[in-house]
């Protein structure tokens, strides 16, 4: 599904990714974790094709084919979802204008026809629905006034309409208390399926409980230090990261 | 410092020949009104940049020459004219057509006026006599503006409009200009308003013409409106890209009264629209806003006043400029709030778009207050795109110029939702649109 070979890049002459590998398969859920200001967020902003960020060495292959070359938007078309840590407000911009904007600049893009408005009314009430949305929040403007859960809740709402191949999750649990963090999950959970893989980012252990990943990976000063099974993310919640942080520094 | 004399400019030599032909056709009514504009006009002449009020806006260099006032079209001309015309087609209204400033019965609707309104052709007016006639200039301060006092010099046509008291008039009046021909011209229209006790109507007004025609329409609503009544007017400037296209909205404000007006603007190369508001009763509210979109070398005006001079007056004035190409947006704001207008609320915004880097945005916010317990704020914002909230839109599909025609969009709407008129609001966005369409 997805492959990052030697991925270096920086920023204003930071690096922040020292030639990251990273493959994760058809189906999987493979969580990210590691100390802060390790990249982790560098990386989901680069998958998703942020501009900010300047990509020295490497390639991201989804699906054998390099995406680097693409814009942020054509990635989207492409299969690719960030659930963004902090989604932004856009005043102005009515949620079901946006949604139905996004999903048919997708669908246009893969050659497909647009969908009709009872059509897309019902997809977005069904989802709504799954994840607790109230129809007063598809109302308002984008995630203006909307609480952090909502927020995540509403990042959700769109990676299921748009039914992306590639999903990045970064730190999605940051800011949910304990019953939105089970819905959110229960939203992601619902959508792991063939054909679609995850990339979830994030600081705890908590998440993982809620989101079983298939495989782990730290990540430390800009690549990935240590892979393994999900046992590899409670053995971090016990040790911590300072191992991590004194193999670097040696 | 010795006062400078300018030179009188081709231009002003040439507005000074035109009214001393013009002034022996016009119907007597108003002629000692006219002679005293056109004296003021001349004492003035035409405002530089080194008048104040006109500072980012100067006519004297823009005005070249004095165009002819537009002689009345023949039929098949305001045939074409009419069949063409775009400007709030699709909505149901009684329609006043005006053709090179000239009204046309047989493209107008006077047949089907509602019953408790009166329209009567200004002409018809002058030459009658008409008492409504007194109601004209309702704001002082506009006998010293030289563009409307240039427009009560030459006004050739327009229309007075009487709305009963109490009546609520459902359809709306559409004031219709359409400017047609292939040489430059210049038309003054002005139309009266007079909305009675307790009444309310809509006004909409669409001003459309030739590209490549350098003419210059000066056009001027008067508006009074009577204690407790209600004013709606949603004005659509879709002039051609040549035009230097003046225009002036004075409203005098009853108690309880209340007006809306909002401008859009996307036409002409150069445009002022100017906007007097006098509270003469006590707790009238007014919402005055403006949506411009700018491209190619334009250069639109928005310069208003709001005098308050009565006790709490409310004003709500918001102005959205998008700045594309090299074009220049200028909003100079005034509040006054006179010493006896206690617990006046008035609030002025201005907030400007920039999609180039050769654009500029003129703000001039002024706020004079001789009451002490008033509430009054004024803010100004200039910008680009947020990078982010483009990042974030691109990241779910958008290509980036459906990204930022969404940005856009939603920048303006927020001017163009106080249109009341659902029809009006639906049109001002489909101009939105088709200017964002066109930019690609």
């Amino acid at each position: 599904m997805l492959e990052i070979k030697n991925l270096v890049v920086q920023i204003e002459d930071n690096r922040i990714l020292n030639g990251l590998d990273l493959t994760v398969g058809d189906g999987e859920v493979a969580a990210i974790m590691g100390p802060n200001g390790s990249g982790k967020s560098t990386l989901s902003y680069v998958i998703a094709g942020k501009v900010d960020y300047e990509v020295l060495e490497g390639e991201i292959l989804l699906n054998g084919e390099n995406i680097l070359e693409m814009g942020p938007d054509e990635r989207a078309a492409a299969g690719v979802f960030l659930a963004f840590q902090y989604p932004l407000e856009i005043p102005g911009v009515g949620t079901m204008t946006f949604l139905k904007a996004c999903l048919n600049a997708q669908r246009k893009a893969r050659g497909e026809g647009e969908l009709s408005t009872p059509d897309f009314i019902r997809k977005v009430n069904a989802a709504a629905e799954t994840l607790e949305i109230n129809r007063d929040m598809l109302k308002r403007a984008l995630n203006v006034g909307f609480s952090g859960g909502e927020k995540k809740r509403m990042e959700i709402l769109q990676m299921a309409l748009l039914q992306p191949q590639f999903c990045v999750l970064d730190e999605t649990d940051s800011g949910l208390d304990i019953d939105a963090l089970r819905i959110v999950s229960e939203g992601v959970n619902a959508l792991r399926a063939e054909g679609r893989s995850f990339l979830v980012i994030t600081h705890y252990q908590r998440l993982l409980n809620h989101i079983v990943p298939d495989t782990v990976h730290v990540m430390s000063q800009g690549r990935i230090v240590k892979s393994g099974g999900k046992e590899l993310a409670l053995e971090l919640e016990a040790s911590g990261y300072a191992e991590y942080r004194a193999s670097e520094a040696a | 410092m010795a006062d400078v004399t300018n030179l009188r400019t081709a231009a002003e030599a040439g507005l000074s020949k035109l009214f001393e032909v013009a002034r022996m056709q016009f119907p007597t009514g108003v002629s000692i009104a006219r002679e005293e504009a056109f004296r003021y006009f001349e004492a003035v002449g035409l405002p530089s940049r080194r008048v104040e009020a006109f500072k980012y806006t100067d006519l004297r260099a823009a005005l070249k020459e004095a165009a002819a006032p537009a002689e009345s079209p023949a039929a098949e001309v305001v045939r074409a004219a009419v069949q063409d015309a775009k400007g709030f087609a699709g909505i149901e209204a009684v329609r006043l057509t005006f053709v090179n400033g000239h009204l046309d019965l047989g493209a107008s609707d006077l047949d089907r006026v509602p019953g408790q309104v009166t329209i009567t052709p200004l002409n018809d007016a002058l030459a009658n006599g008409d008492p409504l006639l007194d109601r004209l200039a309702p704001v002082a301060q506009t006998r010293e503006n030289p563009i409307y006092q240039l427009n009560a010099a030459f006004m050739a046509d327009g229309a007075l409009i009487r709305v009963a008291a109490g009546a609520k008039v459902e359809t709306p009046i559409h004031l219709r200009f359409i400017g047609t021909g292939s040489a430059a011209f210049s038309t003054a229209t002005r139309v009266l308003a007079v909305v009675e006790e307790g009444a309310e109507v809509t006004i909409l007004e669409s001003h459309e013409g030739p590209d490549g025609i350098a003419y210059q329409p000066n056009d001027a609503l008067d508006v009074v409106v009577a204690d407790r009544a209600r004013f709606h007017h949603t004005r659509l400037n879709t002039e051609g890209q040549a035009a230097v296209a003046l225009s002036t909205i004075s409203a005098r404000l009853g108690a309880e009264s209340h007006i809306e007006t909002v401008n859009l603007v996307v036409g002409a190369v150069l445009s002022r629209h100017q906007i007097y508001l006098h509270f003469a009763g006590e707790n009238a509210t007014a919402t005055v806003n403006g949506a411009t979109m700018l491209g190619h070398g334009q250069l639109a005006d928005s310069t208003l006043l709001a005098d308050h001079a009565a006790v709490g007056g409310v004003s709500r004035e918001l102005f959205k400029t998008v700045i594309d190409g090299d074009s220049t947006g200028v909003f100079q704001g005034k509040i006054i709030v006179e010493q006896i207008a206690q617990k006046t609320d008035g609030k002025m915004k201005s907030d400007c778009l920039l999609l180039s880097d050769d654009g500029q945005m003129m703000n001039k916010p002024e706020l004079e207050i001789f009451a002490d317990d008033v509430a009054c704020g004024h803010g100004a914002t200039c910008g680009a795109l947020d990078d982010d909230l483009l990042f974030y839109l691109m990241a779910r599909g958008l290509p980036k110029p459906q990204a930022e025609s969404l940005l856009v969009q939603a920048f303006l709407g927020e001017a163009v939702e106080a249109v009341s008129h659902e029809g009006a609001r639906a049109a001002l966005i489909s101009e939105v649109e088709a200017w964002l369409a066109r930019r690609g």
